[in-house]
């Protein structure tokens, strides 16, 4: 069999070293991973060029709605995501190879002992779009209006642990109900762009710090960007100008970039992207996500409450088939934990648990369980769900085990069958931090623990990591969770899916950035046109 | 036109029969009326069955227990259905179709653009499919069974079995990747100039020309030939009427009525039906407007865009129906 990983990487960008690569031959070579990442984003710019301003980008994305809206606190889609970052800066930016916390409109910041109290340096001399000048005010104003009762924001659920938010003699100090070390990385959320007055007066304004200045936009259809002259920061925004179209079908898409019309457009299709690498002009770029794809045991319900059961229906699903089938390869084999390794702390030399019939075998007659395995699937749980149900059905009847597959109607599914019945098929995209993904699914209490695993030890490991400003005593703590999860958990993850876009060649300076989709949607100011 | 009664006292002739047409057109209108209303309703209550209100389906993943109270009692989601539903029309009926839930703009003046566009594309579509099918239908007549009416048939019987999708992606393929002449995406915005909208719906309109060509034409073939084939051209022919002459008088009325018919329903789908088309070719038109609103529940833009659907179909049904009245006395004066 091939090896998935390595299959993938060489798929990676079609000339040079990817960051991949690249830091695993200078891992081999002594390095550590800091200065072999630093090194990276040097010889990137190297074998890139240095920037060249001006030019006119045009972008193709999907995922646009005629019920967009500006307002930075109501944004949903993946257009207005990348919208936000064009004219907008939020206080803290995350680094686009390891995750971490960098200042942007923030300067510094620094915590109590417990991490329940933090204090942030706000930049000065950063001025609005509309000549103002950032103050604490309006940074105070605009934290207030995403937490307070009445907010609207999609950002809330994030901010719910804040207890008072304060301009401390020009300082903007932020309490919490508890201790949270991941406070600054919270604050990179693409709701959070600092808006004079905080948005209050006129949310829908789209005044900001950012590179460009919104020109027009007209919601499902397009929006356009002009320069922002008097940006604070002069290592980004290289275009002259910026125009978003909205592409809701994958097909337009690729005709629009090997057409020409336009220069990046997001979610290929993993099924087509070997025939569109073969148009001359365009460049696949493959990015590592949190997002997976899973299968999901409710721990509290029979059959599922025995957990030899669940090992055996876990040891019976071929992960390496899976990337390979349902995700064409652009992905990576999960290990039953929520986390992978774009996530800061992430812990490393888990063993990678594997197809193995015979342990499958084994558990499944431990369990005693007698009988046929109701398994229900839909395509909206994910791209390929149903191929995926069909394909592990195959592979568990090599271990004895009889999965019986009902297919579900898509619409309802996540009301009627995700987080209600106690076997299916879903996916989970991902979030900023491991505290924050594990708060979301695997505390006991969480809305959406759509696994049922409720353990008062990890419940209380989760509490302690969160305030845990040791990395080293923190990334120990995750560790224990992540075995937690993967051993005993209702959790069978087969896959993280990447995140595939595509590029003009003329286009440059693309970083696939870890945070997120359309490099953490920062492409617009991060490439440059050549000639 | 009063008749005397056998009792010597004049009686007026029923309305109906004093002035059938504006009467019929009167009927029609009332119906139409009911219609529009029973369309509301069935929306309305189309839109609430379906999984998840608004607030949930519009914050989605990032949703919490708060954030959705506050959008609900923000815009009275918590009162009981049938409110609502009066609110709403009470407004409408006075012209007052609300704002956007999603994005708080005024839902007339959002449906003003898309509603322009998706008219634009269809007046295109129907000024070059309409006389193209109807003049086409009447050639195949002319040579009935012979290779010119095979010709048309098989072309125009290709073009409807083929998805619209599908062919919309061969002409991308073929005249904007491959050849680079058309003009890819469709994207029409303000400020763009006559010209460069006509060249950016080019692709689009030939692809819906190609959807709707076949029905037409073949509807104008088949009406054509049966009344042809009729016992009554023949005597008018035996009495020594001219061609032309019999066309005009005899075979015209009789075979308007379903042309127009299939005409009209062909226009009702170029302006209502072409969702497929407007996300092919990205082109924003009405249809993506409304499934976008439906996606998230969002009811004034959805009741206003089912409403204006609703009115473009009973009108074009009705005008088709009207001009085939008029023009066939049989039916414009029923026993």
């Amino acid at each position: 069999m091939t090896d998935p990983v390595n299959n993938v990487t060489t798929r990676g960008m079609s000339h040079g070293l990817n960051r991949r690569e690249f830091i695993a031959s200078a891992m081999a070579a002594g390095m550590t991973l800091v200065a072999a990442s630093s090194l990276y984003s040097k010889t990137a710019k190297a074998a890139e060029g240095e920037p060249k301003r001006g030019g006119h980008l045009k972008l193709g994305l999907q995922g646009g709605s005629a019920t967009d809206i500006l307002d930075p606190a109501k944004s949903q889609s993946q257009f207005t995501f990348v919208m936000n970052r064009n004219w907008g800066d939020t206080l803290v930016e995350s680094h686009p190879e390891n995750g971490t916390a960098i200042p942007a409109l923030a300067e510094s910041w620094e915590s109590s002992a417990d991490a329940a109290t933090w204090t942030f340096k706000i930049r000065k001399g950063v001025q609005f779009h509309n000549g103002k000048e950032v103050t604490i005010d309006d940074v105070v104003k605009t934290l207030h209006r995403h937490t307070d009762e009445k907010s609207e924001s999609g950002a809330l659920g994030i901010l719910k642990s804040i207890t008072d938010i304060k301009d401390e003699g020009g300082d903007l100090v932020i309490s919490l109900t508890e201790g949270n070390a991941d406070l600054p990385l919270l604050l990179t959320d693409y709701h959070l762009v600092i808006q004079p007055g905080g948005g209050l007066d006129n949310p829908n304004a789209a005044i900001g710090t950012g590179p460009f200045k919104l020109k027009s936009f007209d919601p499902g259809v397009r929006a356009t960007f002009e320069k922002n002259e008097n940006d604070w920061r002069s290592d980004r925004g290289y275009v002259d100008s910026v125009e978003m179209i909205v592409m809701n079908d994958a097909t337009a898409r690729v005709a629009a970039l090997s057409s020409g019309q336009v220069h990046f457009i997001n979610r290929v299709d993993p099924k087509t992207v070997n025939l569109l690498k073969r148009a001359p002009m365009v460049e696949i770029l493959q990015t590592s996500g949190r997002g997976h794809y899973v299968f999901i045991m409710h721990c509290d319900t029979a059959p599922f409450d025995n957990n030899d059961l669940r090992l055996a229906l876990k040891y019976a699903m071929d992960r390496e088939t899976m990337v390979q089938k349902i995700l064409n390869g652009y992905g990576k084999v999960g290990n039953d934990f929520p986390i992978n390794e774009t996530y800061a702390l992430f812990p490393e030399g888990i063993p990678q648990r594997t197809y193995d019939p015979d342990k499958a075998k084994f558990h499944y007659k431990k369990s005693g369980h007698d009988g046929s395995i109701l398994l229900r699937t839909s395509d909206v749980a994910f791209p390929g769900a149903v191929d995926a149900a069909v394909l592990y059905q195959e592979t568990a009847k090599k271990a004895g085990i009889n999965i019986e597959i009902k297919r579900e109607p898509g619409d309802g599914y996540w009301s009627n069958v995700w987080n209600v019945k106690p076997f299916c098929t879903s996916y989970w995209g991902g979030r900023p931090t491991q505290d924050q993904m594990y708060s979301t699914a695997y505390l006991s209490t969480a809305d959406w623990n759509d696994t049922r695993f409720k353990r008062e030890d990890f419940d209380k490991l989760l509490l302690a990591a969160r305030a845990e400003l040791d990395q080293e005593k923190r990334k120990e703590m995750y560790r224990k969770m992540a075995l937690m999860v993967r051993d005993e958990g209702g959790l069978i993850l087969p896959m993280f899916n990447d995140f595939l876009n595509a590029s003009n060649k003329k286009m440059k300076g693309f970083v696939s950035d870890i945070g997120n989709d359309m490099s953490n949607g920062y492409v617009a100011s991060r490439v440059w046109i050549e000639g | 036109m009063n008749t005397v009664m056998e009792d010597g006292k004049p009686r007026r002739r029923p309305l109906k029969q004093r002035y059938p047409l504006t009467v019929l057109i009167l009927q029609r209108l009332g119906l139409s009326a009911g219609l529009l209303l029973a369309v509301s309703i069935l929306i309305f209550g189309g839109v609430e069955a379906l999984p998840g209100d608004f607030a949930q389906t519009y914050l989605g993943q990032s949703a919490t227990p708060q954030a959705i109270a506050n959008i609900r009692s923000q815009l009275g989601l918590e009162r009981p259905v049938t409110t609502r539903y009066f609110e709403w029309l009470g407004n409408a009926v006075q012209g007052d179709f609300g704002k956007s839930w999603a994005s708080g703009n005024s839902v007339s003046e959002q449906i003003g653009k898309r509603l322009g566009n998706s008219l634009f594309l269809a007046f295109c579509a129907a000024i070059i499919s309409v006389p193209l099918a109807v003049g086409l239908g009447m050639l195949a007549v002319h040579f009935r069974n012979r290779v010119p009416d095979r010709i048309i048939n098989i072309i125009s019987l290709a073009a409807i079995s083929l998805p619209e999708f599908f062919i919309g992606y061969l002409l991308i393929l073929f005249f904007s990747v491959k050849f680079g002449v058309a003009s890819f995406p469709a994207t029409v915005y303000d400020g763009m100039s006559f010209a460069d909208r006509l060249s950016a719906i080019a692709l689009p309109t030939i692809t819906l020309v190609f959807v709707v060509l076949a029905h037409m034409m073949r509807m104008t073939r088949a009406a054509i030939i049966s009344v042809m084939s009729s016992a009554y051209m023949e005597t008018a022919e035996l009495k020594g009427l001219g061609a032309f002459k019999t066309i005009i008088r005899h075979a015209a009325p009789n075979a308007i009525a379903p042309i127009v018919n299939v005409v009209a329903l062909n226009l009702a789908y170029l302006v209502v039906g072409v969702v497929v088309v407007e996300v092919v070719f990205v082109y924003p038109g009405m249809g993506q407007y409304m499934v976008d609103a439906v996606t998230v529940r969002d009811m004034p833009v959805v009741q206003a865009c089912g409403l204006i659907f609703a009115a473009v179909y009973i009108l074009l049904n009705m005008v088709a129906d009207l001009i085939a009245i008029v023009a066939n006395p049989k039916l414009r004066h029923p026993r």
